[in-house]
């Protein structure tokens, strides 16, 4: 059985005064096996935030369904843990606060929240800012912050919304790599959306590409690159492959999406 | 001056001062230079001269303890109610669609219209000066509270979900801490408000007070004392206005850069 299964999920939104109503996303199906790591690339606005947020409970579809371990997903719950792009760190909380949001909310017990919470820092790197406000971390922080707290929660399947969007260049790749190596090591099911195809194809193991508005799956490209994958994976011919292949099947989509925009 | 451009805390407590010399200075050559007559506003020794007699003669101390008794009580009872009921508002919708349309009405209700009323049903007791604050605070702070807790970012609480939390951690746990600040912040102001009503109510129907000193002071003429109950008012509402900030620093570090 797969860990996810999309089943024919598709997203009108109701026209706003009187105008036609938008089809964000056609029918779509997508299956997620077990420890799999695949990457939704699609051009902006072609609907795979919605196909995330629809995944995480946070929307819900005008047809069709999402199973989670074959039991249809209703709204959202601790199982599916999910990094947005907005800095949504509780600004109240401390770093360690913030990581315990979902441990004291399923009620365990002070001393085993502060041991999850100490092994989550130091995996994400940030020891020593155990107690900092959001408002005192760079934007980078931030982020490793919101992947250490959905991780503490030990969720079946973690969601990620480009989590890296408005980082710099630099920090991207960092946190790619640091990403990746917790993917490595824990294997954790992963269903990350991004319109970069670099990101894409360093770290997921399955690309779906989506098509312009409405958006639906396009193709499927499995990602062969050996793991574990060092950064200069990026600079192999096989690498330069999947990019090229990559490349054609979204440009063909900007070009649709910039023309319904024009 | 670059704008926006922070100034230096020796600078800004000179500059804050500097203003209340000048406008002393200002006072001070109006009434002594002659401009002013002196049965219309009394110059500023006089008022210090006043103040001083109204203070060990007149037993004005207890004036002032019964006017800030009567602002505090009324404030509390308003707050200790129109706080709930704020982020009942604020967090559930059907709640706001109940109430939301009379708080609104009730809020341009101007207190001091109640007073003749208030004086037939509750009588010249202490009983209508609290019910004079209360109308004039609750309402105004039942919607400011709603609109705070209503404006809780919609992300975080997305988070919250997809971190687990219940309905009820929702408001516990996001809604409310997100929306302190803010609520403390409306307390401050309208605690400010609530000075201004209890002052009207105490120039109608009242028999202690520095309102009612202020209208005594009024049938003779003593521009002084007028002066100075009202300058004893802004010295009661700027150190309250103090420790509510420095209460608020204290409390919501986070919300500070």
């Amino acid at each position: 059985m797969s860990k996810l299964a999309i089943e024919g999920v598709s997203r009108t939104f109701p026209g706003v005064r009187g105008g036609p109503p938008t089809r964000a996303l056609e029918p779509t199906a997508l299956t997620v096996e077990d420890n799999d790591f695949i990457c939704i690339l699609g051009p902006s606005g072609c609907g795979k935030s919605t196909l995330l947020r629809i995944v995480a409970g946070l929307d819900s579809p005008t047809a069709g369904r999402v199973l989670l371990d074959g039991a249809p997903v209703a709204g959202p719950g601790p199982d599916r843990g999910m990094v947005f792009q907005s800095y949504t760190l509780f600004p109240w909380l401390t770093v360690r606060e913030n990581i315990c949001f979902g441990l004291r909310e399923k009620g365990v017990t002070k001393s085993e929240q502060d041991r999850i919470a100490a092994h989550y820092i130091e995996r994400v790197g940030l020891q020593g800012f155990e107690g900092h406000y959001p408002k005192m971390l760079s934007g980078g922080m931030q982020q490793r912050t919101a992947l250490a707290r959905a991780l503490a929660n030990d969720p079946k399947i973690l969601l990620l919304d480009e989590p890296f969007g408005a980082l710099d260049n630099q920090t991207r790749a960092l946190m790619q790599e640091l990403l990746l190596g917790i993917w490595e090591a824990d294997r954790k099911t992963v269903l990350f959306v991004t319109h970069d195809i670099d990101e894409a194809i360093f770290m997921a193991n399955r690309v779906a590409v989506m098509t312009a508005r409405p958006g639906r799956i396009k193709s499927d490209v499995r990602i062969g690159l050996p793991h574990p994958r060092h950064y200069t994976v990026k600079t192999t011919p096989e690498f330069s492959d999947y990019k090229a292949r990559l490349t054609e099947e979204i440009r063909a989509e900007s070009i649709k999406a910039a023309a319904m925009a024009a | 001056m670059t704008p926006l451009k922070p100034v230096s805390r020796g600078a800004k407590v000179a500059l804050g001062i500097a203003f209340f010399v000048l406008f002393l200075a200002a006072w001070a050559i109006a009434t002594f230079g002659g401009f002013v007559s002196k049965t219309f506003l009394a110059d500023p020794l006089t008022m210090a001269e006043s103040g001083w007699r109204l203070l060990t003669v007149h037993g004005f101390l207890k004036d002032i303890g019964i006017t800030v008794w009567r602002v505090v009580g009324g404030f509390l009872i308003a707050a200790a109610i129109g706080v709930p009921l704020g982020i009942l508002m604020g967090a559930y919708k059907p709640i706001e669609a109940f109430f939301e349309p009379f708080v609104s009405f009730a809020r341009y209700l101007p207190a001091s219209a109640f007073i003749p009323l208030l004086i037939l049903w509750a009588g010249i007791g202490e009983a209508q000066k609290l019910m004079v604050i209360f109308i004039g605070s609750f309402f105004q702070i039942v919607l400011m509270v709603a609109i705070s807790v209503g404006a809780t970012r919609r992300d975080l609480v997305e988070a919250a979900y997809t971190l687990g939390a219940s309905a009820g951690g929702i408001v516990r746990r996001v809604l409310l801490p997100s929306s302190a600040p803010d609520i403390a912040e409306t307390l401050r102001l309208v605690l400010g408000w609530a000075w201004t009503y209890v002052i009207v109510a105490e120039l109608i129907g009242a028999s202690s007070g520095i309102g009612h000193m202020i209208t005594d002071s009024q049938a003779l003429l003593d521009t002084g004392q007028i002066i100075f109950g009202i300058v004893v008012i802004g010295v009661i509402g700027l150190v309250s206005d103090y420790l509510f900030k420095t209460l608020n620093q204290r409390l919501f570090p986070w919300s500070l850069a």
